[in-house]
C-alpha cells in the first residue's frame, strides 16, 4: 500500500469501501487464534467459531430489523441477488405456479439483469420497467406491470451509479397488494439509509459487506420467515445455512461483516452528516473549477455520498480520469469499468450517449477527508480543463 | 493442550496465507476498477491466479475463483453435465452428489477405491458421460485409481471432473496431465482462508456461470472477488508442498500400529494425513466427544454434516455395515507436532478405558 500522503484521493466508495480499522481488528483473532470449521460443532474450537458466526449474524440482522435466522450468508450481493431471484422463481415453478412474470428495473445492477435473463431461458417472463429522468420508478408503472399475475418484483434500494433512493416501502406495498414477492438489492443502501424489513414489508434483501466498510467475499440474503419465503438453492452440498447455501462458512469474513454491520447501525446518522458535508465541500470546489456541470438523478432522494456528474465541454470522462491519476473515481459500475460502452443506467435516465460518456460517478465515504475532496476537486478541474483545451485545439 | 487432528474439516491457516490475506484486507480497491487502487487489487488477484495455476498444473486464464470447493464442484458439474449422463462415485462428497443428482452411482471396492470394471461397464452402456470422481476421500483419505479411470473415460469419449479438495497440497497432482476437463480445489483445505476456492478448466473448456453478474472471472463467475481469501489461497497453494505433507504418513502409521484398530481403506493408497479408525462397540459420536474432553479434536465424518448422528455413507458404501457408525476420522494438519502419535494414542487409550462396558 502506498503511503497515506501519496495515496490517490479515493472517491469511489460505490465500487468498494475501505475496511474500517475496527473491522480489521475484529477479524484478526479469526486469522490468528482459531481457524476451526464452524460446522465442526463436535469440538470446542468449532463451537467457538460457530458462536462467532452467530454473533455476526445477529449484527447483520439488527442492521435491517430482521431475526438472525432470517439471514443467510453468501459470498456477496451478486450471489444474494442470484439466489433471491433465481431461487424464488425456480422454487415457485417447482410448486406448479403458472406465474412466470419477473418485474425489475432497467437501471438494476448487471447481476440482477443477468439473473432475470437467465430465467428467461428457463421459460420465465422478465419485464424491465423504465425509470423517470430523475432515476425514480413511477409507482404507476409498477402497478401497471402487476396487472398481469407476477411472481417476483426486484427493485434496488439505492442505485449504484446515481445514488437515487427508490421509495421501497411504497413499491413493496404495491407488490404485496398483488400477492407478489418483493426483493430489493440493498448493497448500496445498507449502512447508508435506514432499512427495516418489517416496516418496509420486504421479503428478500441482498446485502454486501464490502460496500459498508467490511471485507470482500461475504454478503447476505434476508429471507423472510413469517410468512415464509421459499427458495431453491443455487447449489447444494453440506447443507449449511439451512440448505440454502452450502459450503464452509468463511469465519473471518463473516466476523468482519458482523462488525461492519454493528458499526453501521450505530454510526449511520453520524456518517451521513459528515459525508454530506464533504459532498457539499467537493461540490462547491468543483463548481469553481468546472462551471456548468450537471448532477444527474433526483437531488432530494439520494444517498449523501453520491454525485453523478455530467461534465460540460464535450469531454470524454475516461480521458478526464486518465488525466487525473491522483484521483480514484469511476465512469459507472466497477464491473463494467473496462468497458467502452457508456452506462446503460444513464441511458435509461434519458441521457444521450455523448453525455453518458462525459459522466463521472463520485462516491464519498466514511473515511473521505476534507483534504482529499479538495485535492480531488482541484485535480479533476485541472484534468477537465486540459482535456477541453486539447479538444478545442484539435 | 489442544491437539488438532481435524484437518480434513479445515486446515490451520498457514502463516504465508495469513500474511497475504491481511495484506489484501488493507487494499482498498475493487479489482474491477480501472484506477490506481483498482489496479493494485487486480495485481494481487492475478498473482494468486498464477500461483494456483503453477501449483496444480493448469493455465492461469483457465482458473476460475469461487467461494470455495462446494461452489467450484457445483459450478463445474452444472455446466459440464449439459447433454451428458452423469456417473458418480459412491463415496463422493455431498457437494458432488447433490450437484450430480440423478446420476448413476459407481460402486467402490471394500478398500474404498473405485470399481474400475463397473466404470468400464457403465461407460460402454450408453451416451457420452460426465464422470465425477474425488481424487482423495474426505473420510478415509483413499485415493481412486485416477490414471486408469481417466484412460477409460478417454476411450469412451467421457468427460472427467475431479474433486481435488482433499488431495490438493497433500499429494502431488497435475491437472494438466490428468486428462480431466475440470478440477475443484478449496482454499481452506490447503491451509488458506475460508471463503475462496478455485475451479481449473482444461484449455478451451466452456463454462456456464451459476452466479451471473458483472462479468468477473471472464464471465464465468459474477461478483466482486473475495480478495483477502483469494490472496490467501494463492499463498497457501504456493506453500502447500506435497513433499512436506508426506512426512505426516509415519505419524499416521504409528497411530494405527499402536492402537491395533481396523482402519477403513488402509489397504488402498491413501492421503498421508488421514486415518479412519473403528472402535467396535463404541458410537463414533461418543468417541469424538470423549476425545474432545481430552483436548483432541477429531470428527465422526464430514464436518458439514457434524451434529447429525448418522452412519457414514462413505463407510457404508465400503461395506462396513454396523461398523460405519463406529469409526472416527483422524486427519493430521500440515503443522502436526512431532509427538502427535504419542499424544493421540495416550488420549485414545484413556477414552477407550472409560468407554469399555462395565461388568
Amino acid at each position: 500500500m502506498t503511503d497515506a500522503a501519496n495515496r490517490p484521493a479515493y472517491l469511489d466508495n460505490h465500487a468498494t469501501t475501505p475496511p474500517d480499522p475496527r473491522v480489521l481488528a475484529a477479524m484478526r483473532p479469526w486469522w490468528e487464534a482459531n481457524f476451526a470449521n464452524p460446522a465442526s460443532i463436535e469440538h470446542a474450537m468449532g463451537r467457538e467459531a460457530e458462536q462467532a458466526v452467530e454473533a455476526a449474524r445477529g449484527h447483520v440482522a439488527a442492521l435491517i430489523g430482521a431475526e438472525p435466522r432470517e439471514v443467510v450468508f453468501t459470498s456477496g450481493a451478486t450471489e444474494s441477488n442470484n439466489l433471491a431471484i433465481k431461487g424464488a422463481a425456480r422454487f415457485a415453478a417447482g410448486q406448479g405456479t403458472d406465474r412466470r412474470r419477473v418485474v425489475t428495473l432497467a437501471t438494476e445492477h448487471k447481476c440482477v439483469l443477468e439473473s432475470v435473463r437467465d430465467l428467461a431461458a428457463e421459460g420465465f417472463e422478465p419485464v424491465l420497467l423504465p425509470v423517470r429522468p430523475d432515476g425514480l420508478l413511477d409507482p404507476e408503472a409498477l402497478r401497471g406491470a402487476l396487472s398481469v399475475p407476477t411472481l417476483l418484483v426486484s427493485v434496488m434500494a439505492v442505485n449504484n451509479e446515481t445514488g437515487v433512493v427508490q421509495d421501497i416501502a411504497a413499491l413493496a406495498a404495491l407488490a404485496r397488494g398483488a400477492g407478489v414477492l418483493f426483493h430489493t438489492d440493498a448493497a448500496q443502501a445498507a449502512g447508508r439509509i435506514p432499512l427495516d424489513v418489517a416496516a418496509m414489508g420486504l421479503d428478500l434483501v441482498s446485502l454486501s459487506a464490502h460496500k459498508l466498510y467490511g471485507p470482500k467475499g461475504i454478503g447476505a440474503l434476508y429471507v423472510r420467515r413469517r410468512p415464509r419465503v421459499r427458495l431453491a438453492p443455487l447449489f447444494s452440498g453440506g447443507g449449511q445455512e439451512r440448505g440454502l447455501r452450502s459450503g464452509t462458512m468463511a469465519t473471518p469474513l463473516v466476523v468482519g461483516f458482523g462488525e461492519a454491520a454493528r458499526i453501521a447501525r450505530l454510526e449511520m446518522a453520524l456518517d451521513e452528516g459528515r459525508i454530506a458535508g464533504q459532498r457539499d465541500r467537493f461540490l462547491a470546489a468543483l463548481e469553481a473549477g468546472i462551471p456548468g456541470f450537471r448532477v444527474n438523478g433526483d437531488r432530494a432522494s439520494r444517498v449523501a455520498g453520491n454525485l453523478n456528474i455530467t461534465l460540460p465541454g464535450g469531454v470524454d470522462a475516461q480521458a478526464v480520469m486518465a488525466a487525473a491519476p491522483g484521483v480514484c473515481v469511476s465512469t459507472g459500475s466497477a464491473c463494467s469499468s473496462a468497458s467502452v460502452e457508456p452506462s446503460y443506467v444513464l441511458r435509461a435516465l434519458g441521457l444521450p450517449e455523448a453525455e453518458a460518456r462525459a459522466t463521472l460517478r463520485i462516491g464519498i465515504g466514511r473515511f473521505t477527508s476534507p483534504a482529499e475532496v479538495d485535492r480531488a476537486a482541484a485535480e479533476l478541474s485541472r484534468a477537465w480543463d486540459g482535456v477541453r483545451r486539447q479538444l478545442a485545439a484539435e | 493442550m489442544t491437539l488438532y487432528l481435524d484437518a480434513n474439516a479445515t486446515e490451520p491457516l498457514r502463516p504465508e496465507a495469513r500474511e497475504a490475506a491481511i495484506a489484501a484486507m488493507e487494499l482498498l480497491g475493487n479489482p474491477s476498477s480501472v484506477h490506481a487502487e483498482g489496479r493494485a487489487a487486480r495485481r494481487v488477484l492475478e498473482e494468486a491466479r498464477a500461483r494456483v495455476a503453477a501449483r496444480f498444473g493448469g493455465a492461469a486464464r483457465d482458473v476460475v475463483f469461487t467461494s470455495g470447493g462446494t461452489e467450484a464442484n457445483a459450478l463445474a458439474i452444472a455446466s459440464l453435465r449439459r447433454g451428458r449422463r452423469v456417473l458418480v462415485g459412491a463415496t463422493e462428497h455431498p457437494a458432488v452428489l447433490r450437484a450430480a443428482e440423478g446420476a448413476e452411482v459407481l460402486p467402490v471396492l471394500p478398500d474404498g477405491t473405485l470399481d474400475l470394471p463397473a466404470l468400464e461397464h457403465a461407460l460402454s452402456a450408453g451416451d457420452p458421460a460426465l464422470v465425477c470422481l474425488m481424487v482423495a476421500n474426505n473420510e478415509t483419505g483413499v485415493l481412486h485409481p485416477l490414471e486408469e479411470a481417466s484412460a477409460l473415460c478417454a476411450r469412451h469419449g467421457a468427460w472427467l471432473h475431479l474433486d481435488a479438495v482433499q488431495a490438493a497440497g497433500r499429494i502431488s497432482l497435475s491437472f494438466g496431465g490428468s486428462g480431466a476437463r475440470s478440477m475443484a480445489v478449496s482454499g481452506h483445505k490447503l491451509g488458506g482462508p475460508k471463503g475462496a476456492g478455485a475451479l481449473l478448466l482444461a484449455p478451451g473448456q466452456d463454462l456456464a456461470p451459476l452466479i451471473a453478474g458483472g462479468g468477473q472471472e471472464r464471465g464465468r463467475r459474477g461478483g466482486t472477488e473475495a480478495l483477502p481469501a483469494i490472496a490467501g489461497l494463492g499463498a497457501a497453494a504456493a506453500a502447500a508442498d506435497p513433499a512436506a505433507a508426506a512426512r505426516l504418513a509415519p505419524l499416521r502409521d504409528a497411530i494405527e500400529a499402536a492402537l491395533g484398530l481396523e482402519a477403513a481403506g488402509s489397504g488402498a493408497p491413501r492421503l498421508p494425513n488421514t486415518t479412519c479408525l473403528r472402535l467396535p462397540g463404541a458410537a463414533a459420536e461418543t468417541q469424538v466427544i470423549a476425545l474432545d474432553l481430552e483436548g483432541v479434536r477429531v470428527s465422526a465424518g464430514a464436518a458439514c454434516s457434524s451434529g447429525k448422528v448418522a452412519r457414514s455413507p462413505v463407510l457404508e458404501a465400503m461395506g462396513l455395515g454396523e461398523g460405519a457408525g463406529e469409526a472416527i476420522r483422524v486427519s493430521l494438519p500440515w503443522n502436526a507436532p512431532a509427538d502427535t502419535a504419542e499424544r493421540f494414542v495416550a488420549a485414545h487409550r484413556a477414552v477407550r478405558a472409560r468407554l469399555r462396558p462395565k461388568g
